[in-house]
């Protein structure tokens, strides 16, 4: 009964979407004002009624019902309860109810709290939701459905890929989703705002907390994706380029790009086409991107299905939306009037090379991304990894870091180059010092690019904070905090990711038990090895005694092996000091009696995170104090 | 400046910062994609030494040596037209073994060792490297179909 109450509640979304696209259509358009009522209240039931369908896919997961199709496949009875929980969207039908769960509730919050909006644009906002929902839809009801049942019905299931049998599927998927999805609105006020002819300063202020918000999840499911890569692959690296991993980051990139040209929007009533052009072309990277994984053209741990009709319906969701938008936006464009200019030397000028910068990367990215897949069409089979990445985009992260630091200390409008020197003057000179010292110590040992990266980012840090010098820090707005932060973030996390290029230790040993391993000031006493059980697994487990100078710790790297599907793993120790990690994998046995272990020792490796968690906190200041500032104008008024 | 003077110089800006990447970004995959060999196109187009490839194909039964320091492994990778000497230092997948498929990373050295710096891991059934979809090795012939 549930599985159909879950599909009949799908199907009712469905209608209510289209029902919400009609009616804003003909009370926009069809001149009956009297409809356009009727569409809140549609797009809220439409996402509760999501809602309800992706609670009963949970529910089935948790009951382990297996005469539904999608649990069967992917789960089973003795998997513990988490991963019961968390496998509703750990393949592919039950992560798409949950992309439509997101975009229903998504509407439903456009309708009920978006209120600075004229109602025009709002209307044909939700318009725009529906329409995009509507393919969605269509999609996961003729080609994925997560409700299926399965006659008769097996008396267990086939579980889920151990890979995904962590913690972290409870909440890496979700919060990339939420931001993934999140972009759609910014996509559905652009395409409101064009057919009403309104891009203007008062439509930027509204998208502005619905792309900030969908900015820091996205933020912090790429920080968590990149965690819990690191730690349960056991390859000691934090971002592999892979394609996936790509497909997280393109929208990433137009969404930051969107985040600082929304602003100038705002602030200053200047990119207005341009604004609404990567409002567009963000959310088309969240679509390219679950094209990517979704439709099994990369094999991966991501591709849950290898199915070509998916990939094709996917596809052509991804040529109509697009296409549409960039159609109407070149219908459009003409309509909509230049907005204030600016000199050369200013913030708005700063932003734009910002913008720029931001979209140079995501073509390079996205070129290295697809170009496996255009070679393969003729017959060349090649793989674009690293090298090609950290060459090419590398330097250009790096520019943006040193424009990043600049850029703040600008002015609005216009600016004086001289003055603007006077207070980078600081910053400067201690780039130039770091970068002395760093080739002094340094060169021959350190690569080009972690050099760069460590000289950079501590004037960055630094500079990153000035907009704070001299102020009462009190009284200093909460969105000014907010840019702070998130800038000083990225140099920390740019610290992190030099120094664990530039002084990681490695040592690849194969040791008996009783053996001692010293590398990087640590002493690791490899004591016994030993198999021991977990819920749905078996390993073998390193004990291992780890000190540095004082008190030593137990630290124990792991060897699973899962038998629903069979499979094994490695569960990688880790120990968190202040100044690093230490990271141990348990290999084979390399010969009788002696296995393999590989140690790392990486300095300053956690402030990768630290740094995307700082990023995202910034975003969540920045949101706070606009929308405070917000109620606070409205309060005033009230008052007056 | 004109309002509708700046957009146009926003717009050739945003044009030019296309096309550079585009530029950029061909001229650096010219040098850095890895190409993807068969030990046949290995000995057919003798792959320059240093330069990052992938080669694949089966792992020949019986060739897996294990060096004295337990962390080297030598093996030979075969499509059965060709077969190419490889060498591995760290920890192999699971599912790595003889007789086996098998995608490599690394680059040829002067005599013609595959050196790889990295085993792609086949997970299990459903997970395998895309390259080694299309090849399949036959036990008894002990030859390999390679599909395009």
């Amino acid at each position: 009964m549930i599985a159909e109450a879950g599909l009949i509640a799908l199907w009712l979304a469905a209608a209510l979407a289209f029902l919400q696209l009609a009616l804003s259509a003909l009370g926009l358009w069809g001149g009956k004002d009297e409809l356009l009522g009727a569409v809140r209240p549609v797009a809220v039931t439409q996402g509760v009624l999501t809602a309800i369908s992706f609670c009963a896919l949970v529910a089935l997961f948790l009951r382990s019902d297996m005469s539904v199709l999608l649990v069967a496949s992917n789960s089973h009875s003795a998997k513990p309860w988490l991963y019961k929980f968390a496998g509703a969207w750990g393949n592919h039908e039950g992560s798409m109810l949950l992309w439509v769960t997101v975009m229903g509730l998504a509407g439903a919050a456009v309708a009920l709290f978006e209120r600075a909006l004229r109602r025009d644009t709002h209307m044909a906002t939700l318009a725009g939701q529906a329409a995009i929902s509507l393919g969605f839809y269509a999609f996961l009801l003729f080609s994925s459905n997560p409700f299926a049942r399965l006659s008769p019905a097996p008396a267990n299931g086939q579980g889920l890929n151990p890979l995904l049998q962590d913690p972290g599927l409870a909440f890496h998927p979700p919060t990339l989703y939420l931001g993934y999805v999140g972009l759609s609105v910014a996509f559905s006020f652009a395409i409101g705002a064009l057919l009403t002819r309104r891009v203007d300063a008062a439509f930027a202020r509204a998208m502005r907390p619905w792309v900030l918000a969908a900015w820091v999840l996205l933020t912090l499911g790429i920080t968590a994706g990149s965690y819990w890569a690191y730690y349960e692959l056991g390859w000691g690296g934090w971002w592999f380029w892979d394609p996936v991993e790509n497909a997280s980051l393109m929208p990433w990139l137009a969404a930051t790009a969107l985040l600082h040209s929304v602003t100038v929007l705002a602030t200053r009533d200047s990119l207005r086409a341009w604004t609404v052009m990567l409002a567009v072309i963000a959310f088309s990277m969240s679509m390219v991107g679950t094209f990517l994984v979704r439709s099994g053209i990369l094999t991966s741990v991501h591709a849950f299905a290898v199915d070509p009709e998916r990939g094709s319906f996917i596809l052509a969701l991804l040529a109509i939306y697009i296409g549409g938008a960039l159609a109407l936006f070149g219908w459009r464009v003409g309509a909509v009037r230049e907005g204030a200019t600016f000199r050369t030397v200013s913030r708005e000028s700063a932003l734009v090379m910002n913008n720029l910068l931001l979209c140079v990367i995501l073509g390079i990215v996205l070129i290295g991304t697809l170009y496996p897949l255009m070679t393969e069409a003729f017959g060349h089979k090649v793989s674009v990894g690293a090298p090609y990445f950290d060459r090419v985009a590398g330097p250009l992260a790096l520019a943006l870091m040193l424009l990043m630091a600049v850029g703040p200390l600008l002015r609005w409008r216009q600016d004086q180059a001289r003055v603007v020197a006077k207070r980078v003057a600081v910053p400067a000179v201690l780039l130039v010092l770091s970068l002395v010292v760093l080739l002094m110590v340094g060169a021959g040992t350190i690569g080009v690019l972690p050099l760069l990266g460590l000289a950079i980012a501590i004037p960055v840090g630094v500079a990153s904070l000035a907009p704070l010098w001299k102020r009462n820090l009190l009284r200093t707005p909460l969105f000014t905090w907010g840019m702070v932060i998130a800038h000083l973030g990225c140099a920390v996390s740019l610290a992190g990711m030099a120094c664990d290029s530039a002084f990681t230790v490695e040592k690849l040993v194969a040791a008996r038990p009783g053996d001692t391993i010293r590398t990087a000031g640590w002493t690791l006493h490899f004591e016994r090895i030993a198999p021991i059980a977990g819920d749905n697994w078996t390993a073998l487990q390193a004990d291992i005694r780890a000190s540095r100078g004082g008190g030593a710790v137990m630290i124990k790297p792991q060897s699973r092996f899962f038998t629903l599907p069979p499979t094994t793993t490695s569960e990688a120790a880790l120990l968190t000091r202040w100044n690093g990690q230490l990271y141990v994998v348990l290999g084979q046995e390399a010969d009788a009696g002696r296995w393999q272990l590989r140690i790392w020792w990486k300095p300053f490796v956690t402030l990768i995170w630290l740094g995307g968690i700082m990023i995202a906190l910034g975003g969540v200041l920045a949101l706070i104090g606009r929308e405070r500032r917000g109620w606070r104008h409205k309060w005033q008024k009230g008052e007056a | 400046m004109k309002a509708k003077h700046q957009r146009l110089m926003l717009a050739l800006l945003a044009l030019a910062a296309l096309v550079g990447a585009g530029l950029l970004a061909a001229s650096a995959l010219r040098d850095e994609a890895a190409f993807f060999y068969t030990p046949a196109d290995a000995r057919a187009r003798p792959v320059e030494p240093g330069k990052a490839v992938r080669l694949g194909g089966m792992v020949v039964k019986g060739s897996l040596k294990h060096a004295a320091d337990g962390v080297t492994i030598r093996f030979d990778v075969t499509d059965g037209k060709a077969t190419v000497p490889a060498s591995f230092k760290g920890i192999t997948p699971d599912l790595f073994r003889e007789g086996s498929g098998v995608v490599a990373e690394g680059s040829f050295d002067a005599s013609g060792t595959f050196i790889a710096t990295n085993i792609l891991a086949k997970h299990d059934e459903r997970y395998m490297p895309r390259e080694l979809e299309g090849l399949e090795y036959n036990e008894t012939t002990h030859e390999m179909k390679v599909e395009p």
